[in-house]
């Protein structure tokens, strides 16, 4: 029973897993850019939903959408500011400079945070945070549960809309193949534009959900952008559904190595995970592709 | 610095004896204190840059090398074995992880190498803090004979010795071959460059300096947590350094090491942790509107230099 109670804690911390790494994977995808800085910015999307709820006692459920506004504009900030100047150079220059910036940016962001709100651990404490929900001796606590579902509605919007309206499929097109897809006539420059804010917006709805599950300080930023490195690594690239199996399947395989290993090495267990699979399946696991 | 390349060995042998003259003409133990660690930052920086900027292979892992050569190093040196035996397991210890980490993500294009390594180095900062929870500390013995000018004389020859290893280098054949896979893998392999060998020999070597600069700080520090040199600093910093005063320059690493470690005393004091945002900015200004660092300011005013110049 301990065993399907770690199981049901990894799916359910995973589902947010899946959530932070397709920001990551969505930038990546479309711009041919690794963003190091995205675990800081579901930092400032968790600081968001914390003042909200602290301020104005906003529910952190339907804080997500302030917070996905405010780090759509972070993004579009970030962006013409930072990432623009590398959309005409080499695929190779642009990734690495990328993680350049982004290495620069994370120093950043973090000095930021913690001149602005402290070093100290913050948790959106709702009045429902403890309420939990039997179901055959396994216990499910509600709010987790439903930062769960909440990942997966967000995620299933964001496949509706690359999949089934006009500016998503521009977007698909141009992560597909940027010279046919400006031939066509789609605006590229604004989809750049577009992808960055709305992974940027990706990262404050996943935020604001650990926020309300875990804790938000500024020093959380590397563990998270390791976290949708791997599961970007784990699922292969361009596809939500594989990056949210993976999401789940870090999350159980994260939750069953603390319990056997003891919860220090939780986060060893991941990257030995990302690692061996570097090493024997680099399309990823659920991917089909070559690897980029 | 810089100059024509006879007058660059020149400079370059006087300021080593300039600086090994340092403790006999000052007793001031601050700018020794102060020498050391621009030369151990120098050292570090040096050895980030021969994959980094030679080869243009960006190591985000790099404070795993550092910290492995160190960890090693300190346990073997407390544990009875020599200083200078300790040091060659260490470094040795840091080469063999090159290999291991080294093998599978260079083969890999793309972002791998870069999240390999960083995901490495995080590995073992948590194990390691995990495992080894306790503070190192010098035996009482050992801290009673503790002195400086030792250790100072350590970190001068290890950063002349590394800094002309990657001189010498970047003359060889080996060194334009890995300038050429830097420039362009697919030219480089239709020339017969072996890519993969080049970046891997590349990139061992580059541990290899890193664990030995990691021992040179087992040996210098009186006491700290065994995670602490697997920090990702030990990889930011190097980089800063490297990006700041010219990547892919020989000379780069040296200046930026002088200059940081000026700015950090200088900015630590009057702003606390708001130096490391000063840092960050410089770092970010460094990489979008001067990417070839000081040196490349430099060369634009005339000092036109031999130096193989990375583009990245």
């Amino acid at each position: 029973m301990i065993f399907a109670q770690n199981a049901v804690f990894g799916l359910l911390i995973g589902g947010l897993y899946g959530l932070a790494a397709v920001g990551l994977s969505l930038v990546f995808g479309v711009l041919k850019m690794l963003n190091v800085a995205h675990g800081e910015l579901i930092m400032l999307g968790g600081y968001t939903g914390f003042w909200l709820f602290t301020l104005w006692g906003v529910d952190p459920f339907i804080a997500v959408l302030p917070s996905a506004l405010a780090l759509f504009g972070a993004g579009v900030v970030l962006y013409q500011v930072l990432f623009r100047r590398l959309i005409y150079a080499s695929d190779e220059t642009k990734l690495k400079n990328s993680i350049l910036i982004g290495f620069g940016l994370t120093l950043v962001v973090q000095t930021l945070a913690i001149l602005a709100w402290t070093a100290d651990e913050r948790a959106i404490t709702t009045a429902y945070a403890g309420a939990v929900v039997p179901i055959g001796g396994v216990v499910v606590p509600l709010l987790r549960a439903g930062a769960l579902g909440a990942a997966f509605l967000v995620l299933g919007g964001l496949h509706l809309f690359l999949h089934r309206t006009l500016p998503g499929k521009a977007l698909r097109a141009t992560a597909e193949d940027v010279e046919a897809a400006s031939l066509v006539g789609i605006p590229v420059p604004r989809i750049f534009l577009a992808s960055f804010g709305l992974g940027s917006a990706l990262a404050g709805v996943a935020g604001t959900l650990v926020g309300l599950t875990d804790a938000v300080s500024p020093a959380i930023g590397l563990s998270w952008t390791l976290k949708a490195l791997i599961v970007v690594v784990l699922g292969g690239l361009g596809s939500i559904f594989g990056t949210f199996v993976a999401g789940l399947f870090l999350g159980v395989a994260e939750s069953m190595s603390g319990f056997v290993l003891g919860n220090a090495y939780r986060e060893v267990m991941g990257l030995v995970l990302f690692l061996l699979v570097l090493l024997l399946r680099p399309q990823g696991l659920f991917g089909s592709g070559p690897a980029a | 610095m810089g100059g024509t390349a006879p007058a660059a060995p020149l400079v370059f042998v006087s300021a080593i004896a300039l600086l090994s003259l340092l403790p006999v003409v000052s007793a001031n133990q601050a700018i020794l204190n102060w020498a050391f660690l621009v030369l151990l930052y120098a050292a570090l920086a040096q050895s980030w840059n021969l994959l980094g900027g030679f080869g243009g292979q960006v190591n985000l892992g790099h404070a795993a090398f550092f910290g492995l050569g160190a960890l090693v190093t300190r346990r073997l040196w407390l544990g009875g074995l020599p200083f200078g035996a300790a040091l060659l397991l260490g470094t040795l210890a840091s080469a063999g992880m090159g290999v291991l980490v080294g093998v599978p993500s260079l083969r890999l294009r793309g972002p791998y190498f870069a999240i390999g390594t960083l995901a490495v180095a995080e590995i073992l900062r948590i194990t390691v803090g995990n495992a080894l929870p306790q503070v190192s500390v010098l035996p009482a013995q050992a801290l009673a004979t503790y002195t400086l000018v030792p250790r100072y004389y350590l970190s001068l020859v290890l950063a002349a010795g590394i800094t002309a290893a990657v001189w010498w280098l970047a003359r060889s054949r080996i060194g334009y071959g890995i300038a050429a896979v830097r420039e362009d893998e697919g030219v480089a392999e239709a020339i017969g460059v072996n890519a993969f060998r080049h970046k891997l020999g590349a990139f061992v070597l580059s541990g290899c300096f890193a664990g030995l600069v990691g021992g040179e700080f087992a040996y210098y520090h009186v006491s700290f947590y065994p995670s602490f040199a697997f920090s990702p600093l030990w990889t930011f910093d190097p980089l800063l350094i490297t990006y700041l005063g010219g990547v892919g320059t020989v000379w780069g690493p040296l200046i930026g090491a002088v200059f940081f470690l000026s700015l950090r005393e200088a900015l630590a004091l009057r702003l606390g942790e708001l130096h490391l945002l000063v840092f960050g900015l410089l770092f970010i200004a460094v990489v979008v509107a001067l990417p070839g660092g000081f040196m490349e300011a430099v060369r634009a005013k005339g000092f036109e230099s031999k130096m193989p110049n990375a583009r990245v």
